[in-house]
């Protein structure tokens, strides 16, 4: 364990550092590419550049390959490559506008590596009840692992700086998890997300200076899935995910197809005359998480991401519960 | 509302660490014998349609407490 700290703090100041001081010459590069979109929840025609991904999938990279050179494990290569991956499917989405299949169906492809790799346990662990072998089964949850996580960051991105703040709290309360299941190198490997995360918050929040877009989403989205994979921590994940999970949840069972979010019609959310967001009564519209915080009453931006904060700690703390219940059998 | 959604968080939870349960007790002891080589085959394909079946109704399950939790808080 001891030997564990010097990996960690380097890998987690490199992860850090590496999207903080790349960002500002990204926003500049985008900038002069006028690859900027309208912030729609702004007064004002503001144009905000994006994508972000290519500042967090390098410090993704810079500090895993810093871990791997200390630990040598086969984990983070797995890691690495499927993360890498998933960014390369998000960067294509953000230039050229693809069908609603298109990342589901590629992200599932990028999962392959950990299967490659080996580096799985096919008993899938339950709180209280024990453990389950499920060898075919567990093949086929890895490949729908990561578009699941992929899409369901990329879909609560809709506001600014939630997907990012909303990465920080997940990722640490994922990384507390993995140590309190004892699995120390795994959440050694998963600290740099939170730190990644956490440098782009910095430029993502209210008022957003750069938008992370697909492939910042799908990366950090990735990232996550292939730690709960690897870290063999599927189901405390998947509660540290909740808010974002009920986000898709809500948008399946509403619009009952896997469409793009710009493909919907019908407006869920709009602007009062003071320009704060309010639920609408369109019943074509997709029921999302953002909409139901609205039905109490029109919120500002800033107000709607502290809600969703919120929810995010709760999962937190509701997933650190689950992980002290994984040693607890009935 | 938001006190709906909390309620919602923590109902998933719920259903989650139960789910669990009923997967360990159902899919872990089945096991067959008797097909040689195809035995593993055969229970992968038994464990995947029983697991399949259990998501659904758990989503199902899912769907019932969000028309209920939600519907409960717009009424008040």
């Amino acid at each position: 364990m001891i030997d564990l700290v010097i990996p960690a703090i380097v890998s987690c100041i490199i992860a850090f550092f590496v999207v903080f001081v790349t960002i500002p010459p990204l926003i500049k590069f985008l900038e002069k590419r006028n690859m900027a979109v309208k912030d729609m929840n702004k007064k004002e025609d503001i144009m905000v550049v994006r994508p972000g991904g290519p500042s967090i999938i390098l410090g993704i990279i810079v500090s895993e390959i810093v871990l791997y050179g200390f630990l040598q494990l086969n984990e983070i290569l797995a890691i690495i490559i499927t993360t890498t991956a998933a960014f390369a499917i998000g960067y294509v989405d953000d230039r050229k506008v693809m069908g609603g299949w298109f990342k589901p169906v590629t992200l599932a492809f990028a999962a392959i590596p950990i299967i490659l790799f080996g580096v799985y346990d096919t008993d899938l662990a339950f709180p209280l009840f024990g453990e389950v072998q499920i060898p075919a089964l567990y093949l086929g949850l890895i490949i729908l692992m990561i578009p699941i996580t992929g899409n369901t960051i990329n879909s609560i991105d809709v506001l600014n700086g939630v997907a990012s703040g909303f990465m920080v709290i997940a990722s640490f309360s994922l990384s507390i998890c993995l140590f309190i299941v004892q699995n120390y190198e795994i959440a050694i490997v998963s600290l740099p997300l939170g730190f990644v995360s956490l440098a782009f918050y910095k430029y993502h929040k209210i008022p957003s200076r750069i938008f992370p877009g697909d492939s910042g989403a799908l990366t950090l989205g990735a990232m996550y899935g292939s730690i709960a994979i690897v870290g063999g921590v599927e189901i405390i994940a998947a509660v540290a995910l909740l808010p974002a999970v009920i986000n898709s949840f809500l948008f399946l069972s509403s619009v009952k197809k896997i469409v793009e979010h710009r493909q919907i019609k019908g407006k869920p959310v709009e602007h009062t005359e003071d320009f704060k967001l309010k639920s609408t009564v369109d019943i074509t519209a997709p029921v999302t998480l953002v909409r139901l915080i609205l039905t109490g009453g029109p919120l500002t931006e800033k107000q709607v991401g502290i809600v969703i904060f919120k929810l995010a700690l709760f999962s937190g703390i509701l997933a650190i519960i689950t992980a002290f219940l994984m040693g607890v059998r009935i | 509302m938001r006190k709906g959604l909390y309620s919602f968080l923590f109902g998933m939870w719920i259903l989650m660490i139960l789910g669990g349960g009923i997967v360990v007790t159902i899919l872990g002891p089945i096991e067959i014998t008797g097909y040689g080589d195809a035995n593993w085959v055969i229970s992968s394909i038994i464990k995947a349609i029983t697991a399949i079946i259990l998501v659904v109704i758990w989503i199902l399950i899912l769907l019932k407490m969000k028309n209920w939790i939600f519907k409960k808080q717009i009424q008040s």
